[in-house]
Formats: C-alpha cells, sequence, structure tokens
C-alpha cells in the first residue's frame, strides 16, 4: 500500500499533503494534552513494530505482495492521534531512507496507514468493545474486526487513490501520465487482495497482540481509551 | 521482566525474522505489491511508461533502496537477506530514537 512517486499526480499528492498537515497538527497537539511521559517507550515500540510489520511482504502465489500496517493494534493501546505520529515517523523513514512509498505521495500514504487506518481501527474496536471488561474475550474479538475493517478500508483508499489517476491527467492521445490503472482495476485490486489476505494478517496480529496484553499487562488496553 | 523489556525482545525477533518477507515471495512467485511496479515493469505492463511516472519515479534516490545495500543485487538471497535485517534495524534505530524524541518534547512531566 506503498505508493510510490510517479504513480499520483501533483493535484493527488498536493491534495493530501494539504489534508496531512492539519492532522498533523492536530496528532501534536492532541498527543501533547493526552500523552504521559511514561507511555512514550509504549510510542516507540509501537512505531517499531509498525516498521517492522510492514517489512513481512506476504505473497499471493503467482501474484501480488502485500503485508500488515500494524496501525489498529498501535492505536488500540495509545489512542488514534499517538498511532499517527507513530506510523507517520515509520512512514517518512521507509520513504526517505528505504524507497519505499515515495516522497511526493508521503501525505497519501500517511493519509491511509496513519491517519484512516488507525481512526477507522480504533473506533471499531471502542464500539465493539465498548463496556467490555479488561480481561474479555469481546477485547479481542474487536481487534481483530477492527484490524481488518481499518486496513482494509484503507487498501480501498489507496486504490480509488491509484484509479482516478488516468481521469486527472492524460495525454490528448490518452496514454494515461501517472497510474495508468482507472478505478475499474484499481480498487478490486487493491480491495480483493486485502479482504482476501493482508487483512486477515492485520487482523490476527491485532487480535492476538491484545490477547497477550490482557495477560501481561491489562491496564495498558485502557489506556488507549483517551476520548 | 517488565512488559516494555519482553516487548523490545519481540521487536528484535521479529528483525531477525524479517526476511522472511522476502523469502516467502520470492518461493511462492509473487512479484511486487500492486501499485509498486518498477518503470520497467510498468512497460511490460501497458506496453508504455506514463510520461509523469517517467519523470517522478527517479526524483528520489534513497540510500537502501527496497532494503537492500546498492550494488548487492546480484548477490542472492543470503545476502539480501542479511542486507535486509540490517535495513530493519537501521530503520527501527532511527524510527525509536525520532518517536523518544518526539514523545519527549510532547508527552506530559511527571506521571
Amino acid at each position: 500500500m506503498h505508493i510510490p512517486d510517479g504513480y499520483l499526480g501533483p493535484a493527488t499528492c498536493g491534495f493530501f499533503y494539504v489534508v496531512m498537515l492539519p492532522v498533523w497538527t492536530a496528532a501534536s497537539r492532541i498527543v501533547k494534552k493526552t500523552l504521559k511521559a511514561r507511555q512514550v517507550p509504549m510510542l516507540a515500540i509501537g512505531a517499531a513494530f509498525s516498521f517492522v510489520i510492514m517489512m513481512f511482504n506476504l505473497p499471493i502465489p503467482g501474484g501480488s505482495t502485500g503485508h500488515a500496517v500494524g496501525g489498529v493494534l498501535v492505536a488500540i493501546l495509545l489512542g488514534p492521534w499517538a498511532a499517527c505520529i507513530a506510523i507517520t515517523v515509520a512512514l517518512v523513514i521507509q520513504a526517505l531512507l528505504f524507497g519505499d512509498g515515495g516522497i511526493t505521495a508521503i501525505g497519501a500514504n500517511c493519509f491511509n496507514m496513519a491517519f484512516v487506518l488507525p481512526f477507522v481501527g480504533y473506533y471499531v474496536y471502542r464500539a465493539i468493545s465498548y463496556n467490555a471488561l479488561k480481561d474479555s474475550n469481546r477485547r479481542v474479538a474487536a481487534a481483530f474486526i477492527a484490524g481488518y475493517i481499518g486496513i482494509n478500508v484503507a487498501a480501498f483508499l489507496a486504490g480509488v487513490e491509484f484509479g482516478i489517476q488516468p481521469l486527472l491527467h492524460h495525454t490528448s492521445g490518452g496514454q494515461a501520465l501517472y497510474c495508468p490503472y482507472g478505478l475499474n482495476a484499481a480498487v478490486p485490486a487493491m480491495s480483493v487482495e486485502h479482504l482476501l489476505l493482508f487483512g486477515w494478517v492485520e487482523a490476527l496480529v491485532t487480535a492476538l497482540v491484545v490477547k497477550y496484553l490482557q495477560k501481561q499487562s491489562p491496564e495498558l488496553l485502557r489506556e488507549g481509551e483517551v476520548s | 521482566m517488565k512488559l516494555t523489556a519482553k516487548l523490545w525482545i519481540g521487536i528484535a525477533v521479529l528483525i531477525v525474522l524479517s526476511p522472511l518477507g522476502l523469502l516467502l515471495p520470492e518461493h511462492f512467485k509473487a512479484g511486487s505489491a500492486w501499485g509498486e511496479w518498477g518503470a520497467g515493469q510498468m512497460q511490460q505492463l501497458v506496453g508504455y511508461i506514463p510520461k509523469g511516472l517517467a519523470k517522478l519515479s527517479s526524483l528520489w534516490q534513497a540510500p537502501i533502496p527496497d532494503y537492500a545495500f546498492k550494488g548487492w543485487e546480484e548477490k542472492g538471497l543470503p545476502a539480501l537477506s542479511f542486507a535486509y535485517i540490517i535495513s530493519a534495524a537501521i530503520g527501527i534505530l532511527i524510527v525509536v530514537l525520532l518517536v523518544l524524541i518526539i514523545g519527549k518534547v510532547l508527552s506530559r512531566k511527571g506521571d
């Protein structure tokens, strides 16, 4: 889901930078109010986890690859705004140092994976785990469903961003200038592979870690509930 | 052991296992992620390289492109796996330092 340089035209790239600037500003402001100093190591662990889990490319045999993001988990544990900051840092380093995701697409990639994904996942989790005890299985189920839905909404949006390019930018001869695949190809491609495989991985990773933390440190599962 | 210590060990284990993210796609003959093809691959897929894509795709020269050291492309999977682990370690070190700095600036002191 790391959109490279050259797939999105300048309008789309600029648009998502403009959308993300107030999001990043709000994230810093809100995290400044809510993040406790002793939670900072967890935030670093969350960013590290997201970074490394995105390196676990899984194959669709004979087809493409993809991966989990881990962002729903970070949002459950530290709140969606803190997750936004942690995943943004991971995505920026992936783009700058490793060329994973384009620098012109940092706004769009952060919108999908550092904003939409943790927020959707977080609110799905909160809705399903509403009033659940810290050690209840409903929290594990909520984490599973939240992971699945969070990454799938993000993948769908990435598909839309790819897919609108041929409409926005093409030569007079009809050749695309950026991503050549339209909505009818990009949205199904991104969605189907995440609905069938990568979404379940995000779901499983999120649920397993929540299950583990229920045993190890159940109070953590309440600390993310900041708003 | 403190929980954070256990979680750091978990991260270290994931770093060491990270080459699975390289070896599994290779084993199952899976290509790049959808929408992350190089310009050459794009030529094969749609028969031309979109002009804007050709221009922008080489905009940024990452120092460790695709988690592999430059010039190691032909060195085989063990070497690439090693580079993948080192890349994960370097990336995480930088990410962690940045988040600790941001966290220090933003977090509430005293509790």
